[in-house]
């Protein structure tokens, strides 16, 4: 790790750009405005010539910056790994700019990461919902969105209006063991949240 | 109404149709899935087609898309390998093991060598399971039904030995953080080693049936061709990736598992069509029973998890209803989940269908804060759009079948 670190001196090419704490390949923190600038240095003078992933993080509501990006580009010469994490602009819309035009993988999982959290890749060629419908309302991987969904409309409105159904939230607020990130140990144990609510009985009207 | 009836003037009519092009042509989009035999799944295309050419495909996924990134971060770490069964569904077990290690790289553990030398053995096993599919499968898209009879036949042994060993014949679960469900059962590697016996028999004759089958050259040779640059820049992996001529394997490249102790070649190919595809898939059997072979001759004893690591795997059943400690140790796990400490890892592993990644950023605990699962089918689906172009519409069974992808992955 210490050693591909300090062949990639991106820190001193890009002032904003700070060392991040990391269990196994080199990682970074990169500002919003000069990603684009970043991975290109990585694609041409280091050779990190693949991007194999790209996630959108949500730092929780109360967090600002709400939103970040994590990238890995890997080298398929020297089969080293490199992480960059940049924060989005904007909490309430949150967007950065798109890597697209550096490396075509981008545009698929920028997709996604649009599609899950509602994060706005400026000057992607064709920002569209990947996974979800076209229209649909939520971003489903905010924290803030239950894990059990929200009721919605079905993507067919022929559909919809035929047969009057909805889409609805999962029974048991998600499943009969779900297990939450944070409080006291009691409330922690793996077990179903709602069981107002079954698959054998309705869900109650609110 | 008018009963007036106008002769039709011929000469103005031909006059009109000189200065038309020769033939109007329109272009036509049509729907190709979800439920089409050559998509695998539930995958659509939508096609743009000039007569019988495609001039634009747009990949429309997402059928299949059930949130396991969300259901990650709502159970503990041990509670999700079920789900990874359910990513790549023809190679459950190599799925498993790619998640145990990221979050055992996450963990700072090491399992120890006979823990690595099982699960490098059933990622083996997973990777010639779904081989046998992926060319079962391409070869009845390109018109070949035998060939998928054969490796049907194979496949079936080898779900025969899963079930001896994990009780499952799809969904394994077979992997825990820092360890395995159990030990492998008495007898069971003279088995795996009279499989490979078999296998290989039948991948010559797979190798006889199509390798220079004039029907199956014409459907495949020069079809889809992926330059280098290309299958690097769209993020392809795995055997789709080595076809166009890099040969990057992790199992070689960036070792987990106990696979630098390990002989075996890896194939590359020249051009990059479904061909070249075809061939790596082939001869990549033959190298994962290769492997199979060193490890059954050389499988380590003693213990087949992490027995320090005691805030993450669970203590035998015995010792559970016997020892006090070990009862609470057991307590803990279940309720609190296999405690990691806070920090981030990517460990990618080299899965039959590719490059399996898992980004785990923890914040302490039992529950991962987030998941990202790195799908090897979802960017060998992402290159569509440019290969597509300029196909033939019989030739995207092709070239669908040669990407072998599955939709339970590609849309988690």
């Amino acid at each position: 790790m210490s050693t591909a670190a300090t062949s990639l001196d991106l820190e001193k090419r890009f002032p904003g750009v700070t060392p991040r704490d990391s269990a196994d390949c080199p990682a970074f923190n990169v500002p919003t405005a000069d990603i684009v600038r970043v991975l290109t240095a990585l694609r041409d003078d280091f050779g990190y010539d693949m991007l194999v992933d790209i996630a959108g993080i949500d730092w929780g509501e109360s967090a600002s910056p709400r939103f970040a990006v994590a990238y890995h580009v890997l080298s398929t010469e020297k089969a080293a790994y490199v992480r960059l994490v940049a924060p989005c602009s904007g909490d309430a819309e949150p967007s950065i700019p798109s890597v697209a035009g550096v490396y075509p993988a981008a545009d698929w999982h920028e997709r996604e990461a649009y599609d899950m959290f509602g994060i706005r890749f400026e000057g992607h060629p064709d920002l569209r919902r990947i996974l979800m419908w076209e229209g649909y309302p939520y971003h489903p991987l905010r924290k803030d969105f239950p894990l059990a969904g929200i009721e919605t409309d079905l993507p067919d409105d022929e559909v919809a209006g035929e047969t009057g159904v909805r889409v609805k939230p999962a029974p048991m607020a998600g499943g009969p063991f779900v297990a939450p990130q944070a409080g006291h140990m009691t409330s922690r144990e793996p077990r179903a949240r709602d069981e107002s609510w079954n698959e054998k009985s309705e869900k109650p009207a609110d | 109404m008018s009963t007036e009836y106008t002769f039709p003037d011929n000469a103005a009519r031909s006059a009109a149709a000189a200065d038309a092009p020769e033939f109007e042509t329109e272009k036509l989009t049509i729907n190709m899935g979800p439920s089409h035999p050559s998509t695998h799944g539930v995958l659509r295309l939508l096609l743009e087609l000039d007569g019988e050419t495609v001039t634009r495909c747009d990949p429309v996924i997402g059928y299949l898309h059930r949130g396991d990134e969300k259901i990650a971060e709502n159970m503990t770490y041990n509670q999700f390998v079920p789900y990874t069964d359910r990513l790549d569904y023809l190679s459950p077990l190599a799925n498993n093991v790619a998640y145990a290690i990221a979050v055992e790289r996450l963990a700072h553990l090491e399992v120890p060598p006979r823990c690595q030398a099982i699960r490098a053995l059933i990622c083996e096993m997973a990777r010639i399971s779904s081989h046998l599919l992926g060319l079962g499968v391409y070869a009845m898209d390109t018109g070949a039904m035998t060939v998928f009879l054969y490796t049907f036949t194979e496949r079936e042994k080898l779900y025969t030995l899963f079930e001896e060993l994990t009780g499952a014949r799809f969904t394994t679960s077979y992997t825990r953080i820092g360890g395995l469900a159990r030990d492998i059962p008495e007898g069971w590697l003279g088995r795996v080693a009279r499989f490979c016996d078999g296998v290989l028999p039948v991948v010559d004759e797979i190798d006889a049936l199509l390798t220079r089958n004039r029907i199956f050259l014409d459907r495949t040779e020069g079809i889809g061709v992926i330059s280098k640059e290309d299958a690097i820049a769209w993020g392809l992996t795995g055997p789709n990736l080595r076809a166009s001529g890099v040969p990057l394997d992790l199992r070689k490249d960036k070792p987990y598992c106990g696979y630098e102790n390990y002989e075996f070649d890896v194939p590359v190919g020249t051009k990059g069509d479904c061909y070249d595809r075809y061939l790596v898939r082939l001869e990549e059997i033959r190298q994962s029973v290769r492997i199979i072979r060193q490890i059954i001759a050389n499988m380590p004893d003693g213990p087949w998890y992490a027995e320090d690591a005691k805030k993450i795997f669970a203590p035998p059943t015995d010792k559970i209803l016997t020892s006090m400690e070990e009862l609470i140790q057991n307590f803990m796990l279940v309720t609190e989940g296999p405690q990691m400490p806070a920090g981030e890892v990517y460990f990618e592993a080299e899965n039959p269908k590719g490059a399996l990644g898992f980004y785990i950023i923890s914040r302490g605990g039992g529950v991962p804060y987030r998941l990202k699962i790195r799908a090897p089918s979802f960017c060998s689906l992402s290159i569509l759009p440019k290969v597509a172009v300029g196909c033939m519409v019989a030739d995207l069974s092709a070239i669908l079948g040669s990407l072998d992808f599955v939709m339970g992955e590609c849309d988690r």
